[in-house]
């Protein structure tokens, strides 16, 4: 039995998408960790900007421009309430976290030099690794890794040791992707601020979980992608401390950046618009604001204890099928299961339960760093949202036993 | 036998099942039947690029002909190489070079794999035919 507050069935009607079928069975989406279905709400969001007030922002004086203004602005509002955050020009909206992270890093260039020191977490994404070995090699700074404990929780102690004055920044996600690892933030950003270190936290995956109050955790910077809490792909927010994003350079040129521009020198806007080059995803950031106002209509804290629910009753059942490991067993974790049977190759399962109607993810989920650690191809990963089922985790277990018996 | 007449084998056999379940068991199968690369040809250099699981395949010619063995490290990938692997072994380069392998539509393989394995199974074709034409070339 699982309890909860929500009304799960009258949720699962507000996606239009959990109506259809696949390969003739009823969908079982279980790869909420990839991106997040969308419910009627902000559907209807984006297709009221289209069929009413779709115009450019911020310059035109007609109506419709105003309009989507306006709303683009009262979105950018919204994100500010829910994360928390000081001053609504705090919020860059960019095209996503990987577009977010990659703004800081570009940024930094200026700020570090040879033997500065980068620390990032050993679970993170290759959207987390990538643009920071780009930054060290433009600038000659040493990027190091806290390590993680078998059990998927990054060991502290390590942590702790690898700080000291030569640290400038350090990277961690809010929680692992790979591994549903939620990470103890607060400590790992108090820890670098004491050296002097400012701290990235990339909040991808757990935005759709977790709500985090970004003033209370004093980080440094944060990064959301819209898409995997109920909202459109292609959008999603950098959250920066004013005094980081006055310091850092635009990270593009062109449109609402410039404050005066001629042949001999140009001017940048100020915040937030400085890092808002070109015509933004205006529909885009308006439908995140109607996620937010979505999910916040259910309830994160509703939301959470049901997802734990879920998400002990689909390990405690995985783990009754023979030979299934699960990877990620930290005390604190998401919704999300990466597992794997022995002498059976992830992407075999993955296929099978496809064919029931089940999706789940399969591979490296982009962060192969933590594949070679465990020492695997990849996993397959079920990651559940608060509109999934006992009985969605019932077929899962189900079909993941019909592949074990077909593929052994 | 001629690479038409083992794709046609082919075709009738997968014809016999109703449904993509018992298809996939077959599929299965096949893999697991497959003669096995040996060690020392499981090498970097023998993997083909573009398929989302590991696949190694070993050419060598055996008089006029070209024999093929080949692994992969997930089953159902391991069958549809297999599956490769019977109408090609064995075979002429330039009759490898020549076949068509509308067979693999037929027997509806392609439609219903994902579009990655999909992509993978164009790879492996390339790669048979590639080795087909670096042996062609030797024969002559």
């Amino acid at each position: 039995m699982i309890e909860t507050t929500l009304d799960i069935p009258a949720i699962r009607k507000d996606f239009p998408i959990l109506q259809r079928e696949v390969n003739g069975q009823p969908l079982v989406y279980l790869d909420n960790a990839a991106t997040s279905q969308t419910p009627q709400q902000v559907i209807d969001a984006i297709v009221d900007y289209y069929q009413r007030y779709n115009a450019n922002i911020h310059r035109g004086v007609h109506t419709l421009s105003q309009e989507a203004t306006d709303a683009y602005e009262a979105a950018r509002q919204k994100i500010q309430k829910h994360f928390n955050i000081a001053h609504p020009y705090e919020v860059i909206l960019t095209s996503g976290t990987t577009d977010s992270i990659n703004l800081v890093a570009n940024g930094f260039t200026s700020f570090l030099k040879e033997g500065d020191e980068i620390l990032v977490s050993a679970m993170e994404h290759h959207s987390n690794i990538v643009p920071w070995q780009m930054l060290c090699e433009r600038t000659g700074a040493v990027l190091k890794v806290i390590p993680m404990s078998l059990e998927g929780e990054l060991i502290m102690d390590e942590y702790h040791n690898l700080l000291s004055n030569k640290t400038k920044l350090v990277f961690c996600n809010h929680v692992s992707n790979a591994l549903g690892t939620i990470n103890p933030i607060k400590d790992i950003i108090d820890a670098a601020h004491k050296v002097g270190a400012s701290v990235l936290v990339d909040g991808a995956q757990a935005a759709a979980h977790i709500k985090a109050d970004l003033q209370a955790l004093d980080v440094d910077f944060y990064t959301v992608s819209a898409h995997k809490m109920c909202g459109p792909t292609g959008v999603g927010i950098l959250y920066g401390k004013e005094e980081w994003l006055k310091k850092l350079p635009p990270y593009q040129g062109g449109g609402e950046m410039i404050a005066e521009v001629t042949f001999e020198k140009t001017t940048y806007a100020d915040l937030p618009h400085k890092f808002e080059a070109g015509t933004p995803n205006i529909c885009g950031g308006i439908a995140f604001g109607a996620a937010l106002d979505y999910m916040n209509s259910i309830g994160f804290e509703a939301i959470d204890q049901y997802e734990d629910e879920l998400l002990n009753y689909a390990t405690e059942q995985l783990l009754t099928i023979d030979g299934l490991k699960i990877y990620g067993t930290a005390a604190h974790k998401t919704s999300v299961i990466s597992f794997n049977i022995e002498g059976i190759h992830p992407y075999d399962i993955g296929t099978i339960v496809d064919k029931l109607g089940i999706a789940v993810r399969t591979g490296h989920h982009c962060a192969q760093p933590i594949m070679d650690f465990y020492k695997i191809p990849g996993t397959v990963r079920a990651s559940f949202s608060f509109y999934n089922t006992k009985d969605e985790v019932d077929k899962l277990v189900e079909g993941v036993r019909r592949a074990r018996n077909m593929l052994l | 036998m001629t690479i038409k007449e083992i794709q046609e084998e082919i075709i009738d056999e997968f014809s016999m099942f109703d449904d993509w379940m018992q298809r996939y068991e077959y599929m299965i199968e096949l893999g697991k039947s497959l003669p096995l690369i040996e060690e020392q040809y499981k090498t970097d250099d023998n993997l083909i690029k573009g398929c989302q699981s590991k696949v190694w395949v070993h050419a060598e010619l055996d008089g006029d002909k070209l024999v093929f063995t080949a692994d992969s490290d997930a089953i159902i990938t391991k069958g549809i190489i297999a599956i490769l692997v019977r109408a090609f072994s064995n075979q002429k380069p330039q009759d490898i070079i020549d076949a068509d392998t509308q067979y693999i539509d037929e027997i509806g393989l392609k439609e219903h794999l994902s579009p990655t394995r999909a992509n993978g199974l164009v790879s492996m074709i390339k790669q048979l035919k590639l080795y087909a034409v670096a042996y062609q070339t030797q024969l002559k």
